[in-house]
């Protein structure tokens, strides 16, 4: 079964693409995590799914061949960030209201523009769910620079996003321009949503920007140590949730948040003998 | 005289319909160590965050190191050492050695930065924690790592609001005597903002009361010896003297 994702070219494209977004989405997932603001990837994936309605419902229309829509899918989840900042000055003291609203209306327009587009089909599916469907060359090449754009910005702003993410009063002090920051970090968050989608679908988005990052936080002493284990969770489970489900004919979506939970589930697990053992060693050098 | 290092003049500031401060008028002088006091609700949080340019002046002057301090670049010269601090979120991950590291305001290589968190650490006896995580400290222990953080890239003026909240009473002592030294022996000058006067009195060498406006600004020494009906009426709340065994 692995020799099939070698040898055709699309599917070779999806497990290239499944590498790229196992590595950004648990890579912002620390920082979305750890800022507790775990839902915005829900609000923001569902704003994503109006784009692609969107953008099939144009296709279906127009027969607009520039645009497709994974294009729309992102122009829809950046704006859909833009809104959500704006909204967040807006109610200073009720931050999270923004992302029910983004995310209810995200859900209206997707509803209005699937019906448009002639109702729910394969493709409309595949993005609810996610996918081990062929992933083209454009759409790859527009992963990989999504990709290099998140590595980029969490490479140059990391030290200060660090600090925002810890304490932003005192980040502010010496200097981080938060606001900017914060402004940026949700464009990019945008981005990150909107690519990972290809392979895990709309509904699960969040699951892969947070149950890696679940896992390796129980696991690592450091922040720095959070995000290598959460990448590795991340690609453990995009590689084996691509081959199960490209194996069993089951889309992407489910099989690699099962993955990633039952690897949440066995870390816990291990984490609770260990410290049994622990403690009964402890009580073995006591007696 | 030593020429002040922060200025304020006139300072008045608004929420909404409600006035927190009016007619502040005070300069805080290099090495000095300034306890602000003052009930809750008085206006001190957001005097400090005016102070730390964090919250935008509405009427006023406030003059940092010499300049206004809306064109200040701090550069690492003001820190601060936050309520938050106390409340932050003690599940995060990281490792006192990162959370140190946070308060390195210029570039630096690897080794210089592993040298100053060393002896940030140091200054406040928590070198041999270095590599421990932050959520596994105590209240005490995680204050001075914070107050590490804040003086790691040596400034001249270090800002704490109420640093003592959620600290055991017998570690309280330790962090005054502790800031003490820092204001002694490495020269930085602090301002402590506190609602309780009767502690912070033996160790500050400047008393501003603050309840919207400066009630008192002066040796700490005098405001004690006042009677306790003239010192409620300064500090804006009723005060009884407490005699501290130390």
């Amino acid at each position: 079964m692995i020799e099939a994702f070698i040898n055709y070219t699309l599917l070779r494209n999806t497990l290239y693409a499944g590498l790229l977004v196992g590595l950004i989405a648990p890579l912002l997932g620390v920082f979305i995590v750890v800022r507790r603001q775990s839902m915005i990837a829900d609000g923001l994936s569902h704003v994503t799914l109006a784009g692609l309605a969107f953008g099939l419902f144009m296709q279906k229309k127009y027969t607009l061949l520039m645009f497709t829509p994974f294009h729309t899918g992102i122009l829809f989840s950046v704006i859909g960030a833009l809104i959500i900042e704006n909204l967040r000055d807006v109610y200073k003291a009720f931050q999270e209201i923004a992302i029910p609203i983004i995310l209810s209306v995200g859900v209206g327009l997707s509803i209005v523009f699937i019906a448009l587009a002639d109702g729910i089909n394969t493709d409309i599916y595949s993005y609810l769910f996610g996918s081990v469907a062929a992933i083209s060359n454009q759409d790859l090449t527009l992963i990989l620079w999504i990709s290099i754009l998140v590595i980029a910005f969490i490479l140059t702003f990391y030290k200060r996003l660090f600090a925002l993410s810890f304490d932003d009063e005192f980040a502010r002090v010496s200097g981080v321009k938060a606001k900017t920051l914060n402004f940026f970090f949700i464009l990019v968050t945008a981005l990150v949503v909107s690519a990972s989608i290809r392979i895990v679908g709309v509904l699960l988005v969040s699951a892969l920007m947070t149950l890696p990052v679940a896992t390796s936080m129980r696991v690592s002493n450091s922040f720095k140590q959070t995000i290598v284990y959460s990448i590795i969770y991340g690609e453990v489970a995009v590689v084996i949730g691509l081959i199960a489900g490209y194996y069993f004919e089951i889309p992407a979506g489910g099989t690699i948040v099962i993955t990633s939970a039952l690897l949440l589930g066995l870390t816990l697990l291990l984490k609770k003998v260990q410290l049994v053992l622990t403690i009964k060693k402890d009580d073995e050098h006591a007696a | 005289m030593t020429q002040p290092i922060i200025s304020v003049r006139g300072v008045q500031h608004r929420y909404d319909r409600q006035t927190i401060l009016k007619d502040i008028k005070f300069d805080i002088v290099e090495g000095a160590f300034v306890g602000l006091v003052g009930p809750n609700g008085s206006g001190k949080t957001t005097l400090i965050k005016l102070l730390l340019g964090i919250e935008k002046l509405q009427k006023g002057q406030i003059t940092a190191f010499g300049h206004p301090i809306q064109k200040f670049k701090n550069k690492g010269r003001i820190s601060y050492v936050s309520q938050k601090a106390n409340s932050f979120n003690r599940g995060f991950p990281a490792t006192v050695k990162e959370v140190v590291s946070i308060g390195i305001v210029s570039k630096e290589n690897k080794q210089t930065k592993e040298n100053l968190v060393y002896n940030a650490l140091k200054q406040v006896n928590m070198e041999s924690y270095i590599d421990r995580n932050i959520g596994d400290l105590s209240g005490g222990q995680q204050q001075r790592v914070f107050i590490a953080r804040a003086i790691v890239s040596n400034p001249k003026l270090l800002i704490l609001d109420e640093p003592t909240v959620g600290v055991d009473s017998e570690n309280v002592e330790h962090f005054y005597r502790l800031l003490s030294k820092l204001n002694k022996e490495l020269g930085i000058t602090l301002v402590l903002v506190s609602h309780d006067i009767g502690a912070i009195t033996t160790y500050v060498t400047d008393l501003l009361c603050l309840n919207k406006t400066i009630h008192y600004h002066g040796d700490p020494g005098d405001f004690e010896n006042m009677p306790d009906e003239q010192r409620s009426k300064l500090y804006g709340h009723r005060i009884h003297t407490i005699t501290h065994d130390h």
